[in-house]
């Protein structure tokens, strides 16, 4: 049994009680993934999944075979980094870090949700198109948490990346 | 977490074939069944990976939905049909947890999944009808702002969490199951049980059942549904109180109306005695406080939740307030 891991095969865990977050980090030593709380709670651990976002602490590893496995080691070309990783930079994104991972992963699959229009609990109307405005990214992030509070930097460094495109 | 085997049902009979033996118990998303396996409230000797069987969605002949039991939250909640037809269904789903967990949540695990009570999941040192039966309840005289005013018992004061199930309730979904027994269809109204002596048994489920799909029957074409959560954040956070609620009016006067209300309950609860209240009446905020005030006229509320059955009336009202409105607009 094996999984694919920012495109490279990797053996599955023997034990199926093994999460993904841990096979992540304890397994494959790639720690960029966060544990946070554990219970799916903080969206530290979010990684991508086919190009969508989930927890990998509430993951089975065993799961997710046959998957493709998107981590935040696998976003950057070499030594360029995502288009979000350097708007979190330029953006005030993050003070300590620890939710960073996580919030970017998440905020990639929040990209894709929005592109093909999927509506979230803030939309005022289910089937006009998805809108890319303060309150959708902070309604649709709303599963990740930081706790030295730099929201504000995150929806910047989101919108700076993501909404210009779509407005481009 | 215990050991357990773990399986990938390659179809449902194949799932089926293994979730008869003791100790199985089916794997969907696993947004709640890992969490609980972690903190050993489930110890299931055997997994039977059901998240991967066929998902689909598909119209069906009377003009309504069959909903395959493994299509993710996210899928429903997006479904073109289900955001024009269904709006209570698509708001109730996009008002739970948050993306990353309906990413990965199915709607059958959705339908199972337990109750958020804190003394539930406390395997450390608190007493739990529904956790160990006959250990007692520590909820009931403990902190039990989040727990039921209706359809409680002595043994148990847990609510049912979920968004999604509360308009199923208003929906009159149908859950279809199959088993060692065959297959069989629930009535929505009769798939979540209250707890009464029995608080371990969520559902009427037997086991060895595999929920396989549920079906939505149409909402009259003239209604128009939503769904509205109070909560103690604005997004990310379990009810308070719920409402899911259809209407139809014709002139000033209601020809039709569905109500369920989420956090109040050990199940989704249909307000069949607000509904008979408010048929064929005037759409009045009087009569919407009057009509809730009946529902909830046998609450039998706690030290932390005496705010509920006001709080489900206020809900309640503003919510068909907004359903008249947009009709007459």
């Amino acid at each position: 049994m094996s999984l694919n891991v920012n495109g490279r095969q990797v053996p599955a865990p023997a034990d199926s009680r093994v999460s993904l977050l841990d096979h992540l980090r304890e397994g494959l030593h790639l720690t960029g993934t966060k544990k946070g709380c554990n219970q799916g709670a903080c969206g530290a651990c979010t990684v991508l999944v086919d190009g969508e976002r989930i927890l990998s602490c509430l993951a089975l590893a065993v799961q997710y075979e046959g998957r493709e496995i998107v981590t935040i080691e696998g976003l950057a070309v070499g030594d360029a980094l995502h288009p979000l990783q350097a708007a979190f930079v330029e953006h005030d994104g993050f003070q300590c870090g620890y939710c960073t991972p996580g919030q970017i992963c998440s905020a990639i699959g929040m990209a894709n949700e929005l592109e093909r229009g999927v509506p979230s609990h803030v939309s005022a109307d289910l089937a006009a198109d998805t809108q890319w405005t303060r309150g959708e990214i902070r309604e649709r992030m709303s599963g990740n948490l930081c706790r030295c509070g730099a929201h504000n930097g995150i929806v910047d460094a989101i919108q700076a990346t993501f909404a210009t495109k779509a407005s481009a | 977490m215990t050991p357990f085997d773990y399986a990938r049902a390659t179809d449902a009979a194949d799932a089926l074939r293994r979730g008869t033996i003791a100790g199985t118990a089916y794997l969907g998303g696993g947004t709640n069944l890992v969490d609980l396996m972690r903190e050993t409230v489930a110890r299931p000797e055997r997994l039977v990976d059901v998240s991967t069987l066929p998902a689909a969605i598909e119209e069906t002949d009377g003009g309504g939905l069959l909903i395959g039991a493994a299509v993710r939250n996210t899928a429903l909640a997006e479904h073109r049909t289900v955001r024009t037809r269904y709006p209570l269904l698509s708001r109730a789903i996009l008002a739970g947890a948050s993306a990353q967990i309906r990413n990965m949540a199915t709607v059958g695990g959705n339908l199972l999944q337990r109750t958020r009570c804190t003394y539930f999941y406390d395997t450390d040192g608190s007493r739990c009808n529904k956790r160990q039966p006959g250990s007692g309840c520590d909820a009931r005289e403990g902190f039990n702002r989040i727990h039921a005013v209706l359809g409680s018992s002595d043994a148990c004061v847990a609510t049912h969490p979920s968004d999604m199930c509360v308009a199923l309730a208003a929906l009159d979904a149908t859950v279809y199951v199959d088993g060692p027994a065959g297959r069989r269809t629930i009535p929505f109204s009769d798939f979540h049980r209250l707890p009464g002596h029995r608080p371990d048994r969520d559902t009427s489920l037997d086991r060895g059942e595999l929920v396989t799909a549920v079906a939505l029957p149409p909402l009259p074409a003239g209604a128009r549904s939503t769904y509205r959560k109070v909560r103690d954040r604005a997004s990310y956070a379990f009810a308070l109180v719920s409402v899911a609620a259809a209407l139809e009016m014709e002139g000033d006067r209601i020809k039709h109306v569905r109500i369920a209300f989420g956090g109040v309950a050990h199940k989704p609860w249909r307000a069949t005695k607000a509904e008979a209240a408010l048929q064929g009446g005037p759409a009045t905020q009087q009569a919407f406080l009057d009509a809730a005030a009946a529902e909830f006229a046998d609450a039998r509320p706690l030290r932390d939740n005496g705010f509920k059955p006001a709080l489900a009336g206020r809900t309640l009202a503003a919510v068909l307030e907004e359903l008249a409105m947009g009709d007459a607009a």
